[in-house]
Formats: structure tokens, sequence, C-alpha cells
């Protein structure tokens, strides 16, 4: 899949899935409109953890270190100016910094792989730590609070950036997930049909064979996990907007677990694998949650065992070898 | 004078919390390359068989033997229902192993609550000058101590650790010999998880246990292995001083939040320059 440009059923289904989104709201409440936003934003952090695996053969624990930030640094920002859209933005930004700088010590100190994982899901959880341990008054950024354990509340809905007196509201959250989810989604599927993106699957399948062929495999690799950062962060922000609320959560070792979870689930091999993961798992855990069946991290941790050791690929990718297999016994018989 | 022997005293206490929760991962990790993200649950394990078993009547070290054995058995089980069927899929350990992690946490909290239970251990103060510091904490640190020189003695000077050494090396070579590698990989991965409950349990008088207690001691033990290098046990060790060096100091001057971030700075640092970790240059020794 990756490598070849995308076929004219795919630009088709991309822009039905469009026209569906966008006439959703109006047949839907707004109870569903929150449920439905916050697995958007929820599979754009998945999104970013999937490209990294699947494609770039990065496996990083700590997405949810970039999500937070994102999320802090936005409600931070927007507090102490009263203005979102360069908070919006600004955020981003910082999730990228941030991904830069322990990208730069992880990729061109030439960590293995397995380390990778180890020291990004260290790195998240002593940002949780360090966030947790901000309760007192004297932990304040400009005019707002850290709050520890409590998290940050009010924090502002985006403002239109033309007119900032109208602040989007539970529709328009809705909109801009999906348009985001849409567009970060169709952006890497393209960025894997560049040459950037067949370098880096390239470096995932033999990363010395590129190397020998000329290419600086950690540039690309940092690349990718900047961009990835920036991903996390910009669904940290999303996720502050939705909500109008940030906590320590947002870096917890459970966060960071679901998000391996839905990529599993879903199938890393194809970007949108984890998109459907995180749809079919939060749908599941929604439910689970109504059911009254105690504590969620066991049945997470359960999922995760299962999947690991009987479905390695996931269920889309299991899915379509399933049919493969059907057709290919049907085609036998009718021979 | 007081001043020095009070800083000394913390990182002392430092170290020994390194070595204790470090040290069944050096085992597991470091020697089998088994990366187990469960490990703080072996901890929180420990913990409880410790408590449970101390309130059933148990003196103090009874308990921790107690801990070390319950701790060491369910290893074996684990090993043989989950870890032995993904050796060599290094990532597929990594999220099976964090799948019973979320697995113990949610388990042990649905079936004994939430709270932290703890045991209290009058072992009395000593006194240094103006301070009173706690006689446990000596305790806890002739625990490591024995902990490591135990493991060395194992590892270096009997026929089990060299049979075990040599599996770990090559396993089929060890196999061709005559080796039940299969047995062997089973006994180190109860060894380290044994070890693993016993620091659980020494630390139950300082911590208490509850459920979610692992989460606070894995990120430690991963950068201390990590940054320790191919060799488990002198790596871990000078990882282990190096950082309890600084986590003491900073501690001191600041607070222990601003030094466990200051010691994952430096890890990080760290393997920038020294990307195989502190022993990545030795080839020789354990």
């Amino acid at each position: 899949m990756a490598g070849e440009r995308p076929a004219w059923w795919w630009w088709a289904s991309i822009g039905t899935a469009l026209v569906v989104l966008m006439a959703a709201p109006s047949y839907l409440d707004i109870a569903d409109q929150l449920d439905i936003s916050i697995i958007f934003i929820l599979a754009l952090l998945a999104l970013s953890m999937g490209f990294l695996w699947g494609q770039g053969g990065m496996l990083s624990f700590g997405q949810t270190a970039f999500f937070g930030l994102g999320g802090y640094s936005y409600a931070v920002l927007a507090l102490n100016t009263g203005e979102t859209t360069s908070a919006f933005f600004i955020a981003i930004a910082l999730s990228m910094a941030f991904a830069l700088a322990v990208g730069y010590f992880m990729i061109y100190g030439r960590i293995s792989d397995i380390y990778l994982s180890v020291i990004t899901l260290v790195v998240t959880l002593i940002l949780e730590k360090g966030i947790r341990a901000t309760s007192g008054d004297q932990y304040v950024i400009g005019s707002v609070r850290l709050n520890g354990q409590n998290g940050i509340p009010t924090v502002p809905s985006l403002q239109l950036p033309w007119n900032p007196g109208t602040e989007l509201f539970i529709d328009g959250v809705f909109y801009l997930s999906a348009a985001l989810l849409v567009l970060v989604y169709v952006g890497l599927r393209l960025l894997l049909a560049s040459s950037f993106g067949r370098v880096l699957v390239g470096i995932r399948e033999n990363e010395r064979r590129v190397e020998l062929l000329g290419y600086d495999a950690r540039r690309y690799k940092l690349a990718a996990f900047v961009l990835a950062g920036g991903i996390a962060g910009l669904a940290g922000v999303l996720y502050g907007v939705w909500g109008n609320f940030v906590s320590p959560a947002m870096f917890h070792l459970n966060q960071a677990a679901q998000v391996v979870i839905w990529v599993i689930v879903g199938g890393k091999s194809w970007l949108i694998g984890p998109v459907a993961g995180t749809a079919v798992v939060q749908y599941l855990s929604n439910w689970l949650g109504t059911q009254g069946v105690g504590q969620v991290s066991l049945w997470l941790g359960v999922v995760l065992m299962i999947f690991v050791l009987v479905f390695r690929e996931g269920l889309l990718p299991t899915a379509a070898l399933a049919i493969a297999w059907v057709r290919r016994r049907l085609g036998r018989r009718e021979a | 004078m007081e001043q020095a022997a009070i800083q000394a005293y913390l990182i002392g206490v430092s170290f020994s919390i390194f070595i204790l929760v470090s040290l069944g991962l050096a085992v597991i990790f470091g020697m089998m390359r088994v990366i187990n993200l469960a490990q703080g649950e072996f901890l929180m394990l420990g913990a409880f068989v410790c408590t449970f078993a101390n309130q059933a009547g148990l003196n103090l070290w009874l308990s921790f033997l107690a801990a070390a054995l319950a701790v060491g058995l369910f290893g074996v089980l684990v090993e043989r229902l989950i870890i032995r069927h993904l050796y060599g899929r290094i990532v597929d350990t990594l999220l099976a192993t964090w799948g019973l992690s979320l697995f113990l946490v949610g388990g042990v909290t649905t079936l004994l609550g939430p709270q932290t239970r703890s045991i209290a251990a009058d072992l009395g103060n000593v006194a240094v000058g103006t301070y009173t510091l706690s006689a446990y904490n000596f305790v806890m640190m002739g625990v490591a101590a024995a902990m490591l020189v135990f493991t060395f003695v194992l590892w270096r000077f009997t026929r089990f650790g060299l049979v075990a050494r040599a599996t770990m090396q090559n396993p089929g070579m060890a196999s061709g010999l005559g080796v039940n590698a299969d047995f062997v990989y089973m006994a180190t991965f109860g060894f380290g998880a044994g070890l693993t409950g016993l620091a659980g349990a020494v630390l139950v008088p300082v911590t208490g246990a509850s459920p979610p207690m692992g989460l606070f001691f894995v990120a430690k033990a991963f950068i201390t292995v990590i940054a320790g290098g191919p060799l488990p046990l002198i790596g871990t060790l000078s990882a282990a001083g190096l950082f309890s060096f600084i986590d003491g100091i900073v501690s001191f001057v600041s607070s222990s939040v601003v030094a466990d971030m200051t010691v994952l700075f430096v890890a990080i640092v760290l393997l920038r320059l020294l990307p195989d970790g502190i022993t990545g240059r030795s080839r020789r020794g354990i």
C-alpha cells in the first residue's frame, strides 16, 4: 500500500466520508456529537502513534507526552492571553519542539528500537508525575495555576480567527475535529506516497540498506517523530477544547496503554487501522462503562494480551487476510 | 560533618531503592532480554503478600521470604502462560507484559480495593547529631546489598549460574550439550520475579502496599537497567550509583519530583553519549 499513489476509489471514499461527516451534526443530538467528536480527537492521537509504528518502525509509547503537553500549553496560553488562535498553533509548535528535543537524543544516539519505546514511556510517566506535583500556589505560569492533580478547568473554547467574539460550540468542535482528522489522514497518506514516505518505509524495512544508498536515516526518523509529536499535540489541544479541561490523566499510563490498544486492535500496517481501532474500542469501552463491569484497566489488559497472543495483525488486516483466504478457497473450487 | 553524614545517608537510601527495584529487572531484561513491563506489578504483589503474611502473624523476616517465594512462583506461571510463546518477539513481549500489568492493577484493585495498606517495622531510630534516622532504612540497605551479593555469587560461582549464562548466550548450543534450555529460562524468570517480590516486600514499611504502586518504580527500574548497558549486574550497579548520587543531592536541595526529572534527563543525555549504556564497551563480565 505505502508508496503507491492513492487510487480514484480512495479519493471517492474520502469525499463521501467528508460529505457524511459535514451533514452528520444536523441528524445527531448534542450528546452523540460530543461522543463522536472525542473519538475523532483520540483517533488523531492513535494516528500519530500508528504512523510512527506502522510506517516508521518506531514504537513510541509516549505519544501521550505530546498529547498532554499540547493540551496544557493551549490551556496556559489561551487563559493567559485570552486569544485562542495563536495559542492553538503555539501549543502544537511546542509539542513539536519537545518531540525534536527528545527525538534528537534518542534517534541521533542510535539507541535501539526497543529502548526508544521504554524511554518514551518513561518520559510520559515522569511528565505526569511532574504535573501532579504542581498543586501548590507557587506553581503558576503567567496568571494560570497548574493545580496539580486537579488539572486546569475552564480551558477556553476556540474562537473564530476572523471573529474572536464567536466561540465554537459543540457542533463547531465536531466539524473541526472531523475535518482535521480527515486532513491529517489524507496528508499522511500522501506523505507516504512521496519520496520522503518511501524512504521512511525503506528505513522501517532495512535501515542499514537505506543508509548505504546514501540517505541519512536519522534525519528521516527524527522528522517523522517530530511530525507525529505535532499530531499528538494537535489532538491534545482539541481534547482541551472539547472538554474545556486538561488534567494529568492525559499523560497517564492507562491513556498511553489505550493508544497502543487502539493501534493494535485496528492494525498498524494501514493508516486507517488506528482510526478504526479507536472507534471500535472507544465504543465498546463506553458500552462496558455503562454495564458496570468494574475496573476498565482489567479489561484493557485482557484485550491487549489476547491481541498480542492471538490476532497479531489487528482487526482490519486479519479481516483482509480472512477475505483473501475465503476467495482463494472459492477460486480453487471453481477451477 | 553532620551535614555530610546526612547527605551520605540520603544517597545510601536512594541507592538501595534503586538497587531493590532494578535488580529483578536486571535479571529478566538484562540477562534474558525479556522486557517485562509488569515488573512494577510484581513489586506490588510482593508488597501485598508481605503485608498479608505479616498481618496473619508471621514476623517481618518470614513475610519477606513468603513474598519472594510467592512472586517467584507467580513469575514461573507467567513465564509458562505468556512469555514462553513470545521469546524472540521482543515487541510482542513488551505489549503482552503491558497487558499483564494493566490486568494485575485492575484485578488487585477489584479484589482488594484501591486503599493503601501498610505494616509497621518498629525498629526504632538512630540519632545522628540533631537528626533522627529510621533504623529500618539501614535494613533496606542491608537487604539490597545481600540481594546483590547473592545474585552475583549465584551467577558467577555456581553451576546453575554457568548453565544459565551459557543458555542466554546461545540456547541452541546449550541444548546441544544437554541443557534443558526451556527449564533454564523458566527458572531464571522465576528467580528475577522472586527478587522483585522481595524488593516489594522490603519497601512496604516505607511506601505501603497499594495497587498502583508499581507505577512509581517501574520507570526508575527501566532507566537504571537501560543506562547500565549489556552487563546486567555491574551496569545496574554503576547506573544505580550514578542516579542515586544525583537523586540524593537534588532531593536534598529541592524536591523528590525534581530529582526524578533530573535523573531522567541525565539518563537520556547519557544514552546520547553512550548509546549502549555505561558498560557498552565491555564484552566480558556479568
